[in-house]
């Protein structure tokens, strides 16, 4: 049987009284009352497990000894773990012999991009396209080397990073210091030459001489590039800053290079194998 | 229940009540935020933390004029996919010069508390520039009028005294030195070895490869710093804290 309900008239009132207007004393609704019971149970149970109550030197550590950077080293640890096995048969096999095994290639190349999407793809491109100052990885024109090894040492140790002692470095001097402003027109219109560009022959007559005297020791008496110097290749139609008269003329005159950050103090050795066979295998890998 | 019939005191007094409401309010305060100041753990000693040299404090200043934090955090959680991405989690020592601190409280942009020398100073100039430019898909304002806007120092002494006054431990020869300082941290052909032993681990790079010193080195030099000063490699945090 349902109990009859109460009118409002049996209620009692709370006795104020504003203007004929009076208050009911009505009990809370029961749903609302155990919801509020149930979180006074939950903070006292909260309070026996969990870090909770501050004290002179720390707070209660709880029954669980939890802690969120405990928590955060569990995890980290258990992946770690789960990828003991492969991680260490990475380490152990060379990296020129990676490609022989299915499944570290597999491995390398999948860790490899995640590491590259994290650390590389702000300056190198999410496709590893390059950008203006920033080389395109997928070619096979290579500034310091693109074989598996030249690509670790340059992860590794960066390129003019100055807080990395074993760093890649060269530095192209500042041309307008140095020649008139005639001969920086002559030598932009040999380097045009060079890679078949059209140029003012006049101008590049004086080219060969100058190249040879300002130039040649870098970039090679043909301007095919000096990977030791870091030095590109002038020949063919790959430019990183722009192959066009005016940015040749810029380039020599106030002369530009790139630096990248040496990352074996950031990422593991692991991780440095990985990235180095995943840029390896886009496609212009030595 | 007797004390309850009191309760009509409190409802028909309106200044009692609101001092009562106070009271009540502050007891949460106090249990929440007290303890932090005076709880040992809260802060951990760690070597390497120093305050701002000028210039980076110049570019902090850009950096709060602008709203990055709007859009970019300063505080990697102590969570896996963060540590995975930004690098190790955070200290509260390592915002312990910043008045305010940058936290944030979004992310639309990626956190930046470790982007120091994650990045070349070229980048950083080309990306504040046109932010398209190197990265396609980024939804970043352009920053490139910093490139335009010179800078003096003339204001940067009384920026650190302003600093000193809530706290932070500029001595009188770093203040007294503060123009210098601040303008020989872009030149790395002058006499910087006194600012650099004032301020350990300084960078002195010409940051953006202008002659002119621009709101972009100030900027760019407080970027390149961000996050650096704890060496990791020979500090571990303790796990329980």
């Amino acid at each position: 049987m349902r109990k009859p309900k109460l009118s409002d008239e049996d209620y009692p009132t709370t006795g104020h009284e504003w203007d004929g207007i009076r208050e009911y004393d009505k009990p809370m609704p029961r749903w609302w009352l155990w919801t509020f019971y149930a979180t006074i149970l939950f903070a006292l149970v909260y309070v026996v497990f969990y870090p909770a109550i501050p004290l002179v030197n720390g707070a209660t550590p709880g029954v669980l000894g939890w802690s969120t950077r405990a928590d955060l080293a569990a995890e980290v640890e258990a992946v770690s773990l789960r990828n003991a096995d492969i991680d260490q048969r990475l380490l152990d096999t060379p990296i020129g012999d990676l490609g022989a095994d299915p499944d570290l290639t597999r491995y390398a190349t999948a860790g490899g991009a995640a590491v590259f999407r994290t650390y590389c793809s702000q300056c190198h491109g999410a496709g590893a396209q390059g950008a203006k100052g920033y080389p395109n990885l997928q070619d096979d024109d290579w500034l310091w080397g693109g074989d598996l090894e030249a690509i670790v040492l340059t992860l590794k140790h960066g390129i003019r990073d100055d807080g990395d002692d074993d760093t890649r470095f060269s530095q192209m001097p500042a041309f307008g210091d140095i020649l008139e402003t005639g001969e920086i027109d002559a030598l932009t219109q040999y380097v045009l030459s060079l890679s078949g560009q059209d140029h003012d022959a006049d101008l590049a007559a004086a080219g060969p001489v100058l190249f040879e005297e300002n130039c040649a020791s870098c970039h090679g008496e043909t301007g095919l590039g000096e990977r030791e110097q870091g030095a590109p290749n002038l020949t063919d139609a790959i430019w990183l800053f722009g192959g066009d008269a005016e940015t040749i003329g810029h380039t020599i005159t106030f002369s530009r290079y790139g630096m990248m950050p040496a990352w074996n103090t950031r990422i593991s050795e692991a991780q440095i194998k990985q990235v180095a066979f995943y840029v390896h295998q886009l496609g212009g890998g030595e | 229940m007797s004390f309850l019939r009191h309760h009509k005191k409190i409802e028909v007094n309106a200044t009692l009540l609101l001092v009562l409401s106070l009271v009540v309010v502050s007891i949460g305060g106090i249990v929440e935020i007290a303890p932090l100041f005076y709880l040992e753990n809260t802060i951990e000693k760690v070597k390497g933390m120093r305050p701002y040299s000028p210039l980076e404090l110049a570019g902090r200043n850009i950096y709060v004029r602008e709203g990055c934090y709007v859009c970019h955090s300063q505080m990697i959680r102590p969570l896996r996919d963060e540590v995975e991405r930004y690098g190790h989690y955070s200290l509260a020592v390592e915002s312990i010069y910043d008045h305010p601190f940058q936290w944030g409280s979004k992310r639309t942009g990626p956190d930046l508390a470790r982007v120091g020398g994650r990045y070349s100073d070229e980048w950083h100039v080309d990306h504040l520039r046109n932010p398209r430019d190197v990265v396609p898909e980024s939804i970043m304002p352009k920053y490139g009028f910093m490139l335009n806007k010179t800078l003096d120092g003339a204001h940067i002494e009384a920026v650190l005294v302003a600093n000193s006054r809530v706290g932070v431990p500029y001595t009188e020869e770093m203040i007294a030195n503060a123009a210098r300082d601040f303008a020989v941290q872009v030149d790395p052909d002058g006499d910087w070895e006194e600012m650099q032993a004032r301020y350990p681990g300084a960078q002195v790079r010409n940051f953006d490869g202008q002659p002119e010193l621009t709101e972009m080195d100030a900027l760019v030099a407080y970027l390149q710093m961000l996050g650096t000063l704890v060496d990791f490699s020979t500090f571990t945090p303790e796990a329980s804290r």
